[in-house]
């Protein structure tokens, strides 16, 4: 954690953070700041106190760094996103960007307080930072109505810090993993000045969490994989012969009728619409009258199908608030940081609990070592693909495999490109020895889950 | 309500209807909610309650909007606060109606205190002590709950005040399944000995709940726990004076509370009425369907006998049998083991000098990091304010003066509640550092957690809390005290 960096060390980083981004250091907007109107904000950081960051030294260019460089980016924009811009932009940020690849829904209306009914159906990213610019003077946010993904390493490279608001935990890896690939050593010793602070926000119901990940420090996201719960999803058997709840027949009717009947000609379960549902309600509503089962609704329906997660504004403001008092502290020396994990549940009074998440020795992201893949040398190419998206500290989606031999590199498999798939799809059957894997072998493993590919060293087993 | 207009307003609820039901969403809609002083804090509280969709809202500030004021909120310069507030907040929902009255709190209680009378809950915002226990007082007798937040520099701080709130749906995280496998009553005994697990072929076995084996094998083992457990919880409230004296004035709680006890005492042999819901497991449909029934018609058959128990109680005050519904009561009955009661004590209670619960003070001071040093730094700034007529630190050259002044105050808080505690310097000087400030990020978090404690008042699910909640963002940790 930061206070256990050498003094100069921490010095370095803060004026590293200072000096970033020359491009907008001679822009001057104090014209529209008027009297008072960071009174608030300049208490902390013009006035020295008891309960600081041992690096912080009470200055008027703290909040110049705030008001004029400090650049972060918000990736997200909805329940947590918007919250997130507006507590940064009424704390003195100015220069964010925000990505969200999403477009607005009307069920979004009851917590994304950025848009209103006639914005349904625009990007989220444009209508927040328009609203945002309109009504914070001075802000500029930036969207950008994108996936992460399509962003390169030169893109995050530009940011202090990143706060994230995301409902996936794919993509919370891949961000993770992203700023981990932006790390660069120096004779095995990291740079600070390399490293970029992620905070990381995430609600469900009434409980949430916030975390402060110093990538290459602290714990990441992959460190406490284990953490998040696996996600439901109903084994077969009860859904194609003994369903019992009246969530077993709107699977059945999901993922097997639905392909059979094809009710709309040849096109995909769509979950937002409507006659969709509609279709899916009925055929699981038959369903349930023939086992007897009651319960099907159409708000369950919807629930199932489209693996809704209820949500409410205040969870989100709480969270987001947590998480945008660290981006402060980071961004201002004002405090030490969060270390690092905040729970909060509101179900039974208010319940938070804050711990230290550990690093793991052998994280697949940020620990550098070449993860260990032990089988031996009869074991098929299929049990190695099981292990890499069943192994909890892993939970890899559609990994692709590959590796080279003599000389040359290849594919072992990979399931994304329907050709290729079809190509290499004997080789699950294959055994290692027979692939032409020699014990000490490095095996690259690519998946939507990182943006870097790991690397893995093939130990033989007896 | 036209059918678009309630659609529409299903769709854009989805989330949270989700959560607590349209039961719930409806006495949201039936709210209405008084905000005293929209600060940074007041607006944040109300913007989470009126996304949501609370029938109407009331904003009470004698203030015009600062320059400040327009750094830590969304809001207008050169307005009354309470108009530019409420002009922000109408925005964020159509469904809700906003209202505002540009006088101080203080004025109000003067010349109409009986104006709080109409609100289901008031939120009081940054208040002074004094009209803080002034408002305190009207509305305990008025039983108006009564929610208190100030954001103070990295503090935030919610005080709670309602005589009695009752909760039925507390929606429990982790609830022990009702499965009755310690006593079985006769339809369950009848149920499992319909099955022969010794002939049945393994197929059959594989797909048999496992509660019937369970039930089975406990047949030559009585265990005692978890209906015990059960009732453990619920005992306090039947033995409380409101469960043993129904009159006519008598809540629905109440009378239902009693009922079941009754029917405890009688046709239940000791134990609740059946919940009548069992968890998922490996079972064929048939199987699976027959079982639930089972306890499914064994809680009807309960609620029914509660509902004798019910209709004789409000016969016995007068009352038609109408007053309490069948639905009303199924409900009572599902969440009879889960049934919670929280009261608070009144401000009076807690600021006067022979009910202060000081070892509840006293004991948590002996840990150095608990929060409750912060209520006492609260409660200085507090008494500072009252002498002064400002808080400490607010200009820069104030803040090295105002801190042996603020010490002053600490001691004399100390000192009149014989509080033996110490409280080290080094907050005292953060406290003068504050300046009083209400940071946006702290009044957000104040924002949303006050927010839902309303929520829970005014839906009556889920549990509030009892009673004074200090959040510290320096640290990200909290404590709830019952102060």
């Amino acid at each position: 954690m930061a206070d256990a960096e050498e003094p100069e060390k921490k010095r370095r980083r803060f004026e590293d953070l200072t000096e970033k981004m020359a491009v907008d250091s001679g822009h001057r907007d104090s014209g529209c700041d008027w009297e008072g109107r960071w009174n608030h904000v300049k208490k902390f950081l013009e006035r020295p106190g008891p309960f600081t960051h041992p690096d912080f030294e009470p200055s008027t260019e703290s909040l110049q760094f705030l008001l004029e460089t400090c650049k972060i980016l918000v990736i997200g924009a909805g329940g947590l996103g918007c919250e997130l811009l507006k507590n940064l932009a009424l704390s003195g940020f100015r220069l964010i960007h925000v990505v969200d690849m999403d477009t607005i829904d009307v069920s979004n209306l009851n917590r994304q307080f950025l848009f209103r009914p006639k914005d349904v159906g625009r990007p989220k990213a444009h209508v927040a930072a328009d609203f945002i610019n309109s009504r914070i003077a001075g802000c500029k946010v930036v969207p950008h109505f994108k996936k992460i993904q399509d962003f390169n390493d030169s893109f995050y490279r530009q940011f202090h810090i990143i706060v994230c608001g995301l409902d996936s935990i794919i993509a919370r890896r891949w961000i993770n993993g992203m700023l981990i690939s932006l790390l660069s050593y120096d004779e095995g010793v990291l740079d600070p000045s390399s490293i970029i602070p992620l905070i990381d926000g995430g609600t469900e119901g009434f409980k949430g969490n916030a975390r402060v990940i110093l990538p290459g420090m602290t714990a990441c996201i992959d460190c406490t994989l284990e953490l998040y719960p696996p996600q439901i999803n109903f084994p077969m058997c009860t859904i194609a012969s003994m369903p019992r709840l009246p969530e077993h027949c709107i699977e059945y009717v999901r993922i097997l009728q639905w392909p059979k009947d094809g009710p709309f000609g040849d096109t995909s379960l769509d979950g937002d619409n409507p006659e969709h549902i509609q279709w899916v309600f009925e055929r699981s509503q038959e369903r349930a009258a023939e086992f007897s089962i009651t319960g099907v609704t159409y708000r369950l329906t919807q629930g199932v199908v489209k693996r809704i997660i209820p949500a409410v504004a205040s969870t989100n403001a709480v969270i987001a608030a947590a998480c945008a008092t660290e981006v402060f502290k980071i961004a201002t020396s004002a405090y030490i940081p969060l270390n690092n994990y905040l729970v909060f549940n509101d179900v039974d009074g208010l319940y938070t609990y804050t711990f230290e998440a550990e690093r793991k020795e052998n994280c697949t992201a940020c620990s550098q070592v070449p993860q260990d893949l032990q089988f031996p040398p009869s074991a098929k190419l299929q049990e190695v693909l099981e292990y890499l998206t069943e192994t909890a500290s892993l939970q890899m989606k559609s990994p692709a495999i590959t590796t080279t031999l003599e000389g040359k590199n290849k594919t072992l498999y990979l399931q994304s490109v329907k050709s290729i798939e079809e190509r290499t799809r004997p080789n699950l059957c294959k055994t290692l020895k027979e692939l032409g894997l020699s014990d000490g072998q490095e095996i690259a493993v690519a998946d939507v889950t990182t943006p870097q590919t790991v690397l893995f060293k093939l130990n033989f087993t007896a | 309500m036209a059918a678009a207009t309630k659609g529409s307003k299903e769709q854009k609820y989805d989330r949270q209807l989700r959560l607590w039901g349209d039961h719930g969403q409806e006495t949201l809609e039936n709210a209405h909610v008084c905000l005293i002083n929209a600060t940074a804090t007041g607006t944040e509280i109300l913007k989470n309650l009126v996304l949501p969709g609370i029938g109407a809202f009331t904003i009470v500030d004698g203030h015009t909007v600062a320059g400040e004021d327009v750094g830590n909120k969304l809001t207008f310069l050169l307005q009354n606060r309470a108009q530019a507030a409420t002009e922000l907040l109408q925005e964020l929902n159509s469904d809700v109606s906003g209202n505002f009255v540009e006088e101080s709190p203080d004025k109000l209680l003067d010349n109409d205190p009986e104006f709080f009378h109409r609100f289901t809950i008031v939120i009081g915002v940054q208040l002074p002590e004094s009209t803080c226990l002034r408002l305190g007082s009207v509305l305990w007798t008025a039983s108006v709950p009564f929610l208190v937040c100030k954001t103070y520099g990295l503090l935030g701080y919610m005080r709670l005040v309602v005589q009695e709130h009752t909760v039925i749906e507390s929606h429990p995280d982790n609830a022990l399944e009702d499965l009755r496998l310690d006593q079985p009553f006769d339809e369950f005994k009848n149920h499992i000995n319909s099955y022969d697990l010794t002939s049945m072929e393994k197929k059959d076995h594989s797909h048999t709940p496992w509660i019937i084996i369970v039930a089975k094998y406990l047949e030559r083992w009585y265990l005692w726990t978890s209906g015990l457990l059960q009732l453990i919880a619920v005992e306090d409230l039947f033995n409380s004076e409101q469960c043993s004296n129904i009159t006519v004035q008598s809540s629905s709680f109440w009378m239902m509370l009693r009922a079941v006890k009754e029917f405890v005492y009688n046709e239940g042999n000791g134990s609740l009425p059946v919940r009548g819901t069992i968890p998922d497991m490996i079972a064929d449909s048939q199987k699976f369907i027959n079982l639930q029934n089972v306890y499914r018609e064994k809680s009807l058959q309960d609620a029914a006998a509660v509902s004798k128990h019910v209709e004789r109680l409000l016969q016995s005050v007068g009352k038609p049998v109408e007053s309490i519904s069948e639905k009303d009561i199924k409900l009572f009955c599902k969440n009879a083991a889960f049934l919670r009661v929280v009261r608070c004590r009144s401000l009076a209670e807690e600021y006067h000098v022979d009910s202060i619960n000081k070892d509840e003070i006293t004991s948590c001071m002996e840990s150095p990091d608990s929060e409750m040093v912060f209520y006492l730094m609260i409660r200085a700034v507090d008494r500072f304010y009252q002498l002064h007529s400002r808080y400490p630190g607010v200009y820069n050259y104030q803040v090295e003066e105002d801190i042996s002044k603020l010490k002053l105050c600490v001691n004399s808080l100390l000192q009149e509640y014989s509080l033996n505690v110490n409280i080290k310097d080094d907050y005292i000087h953060e406290f003068c550092r504050y300046g009083a400030a209400e940071p946006h990020t702290v009044s957000a978090f104040l924002g949303g957690s006050a927010a839902q404690e309303a929520i829970k008042i005014i839906s009556h699910q889920f549990v509030p809390f009892n009673n004074t909640f200090i959040y510290n963002a320096m640290s990200q940790t909290s404590a709830t005290f019952q102060l």
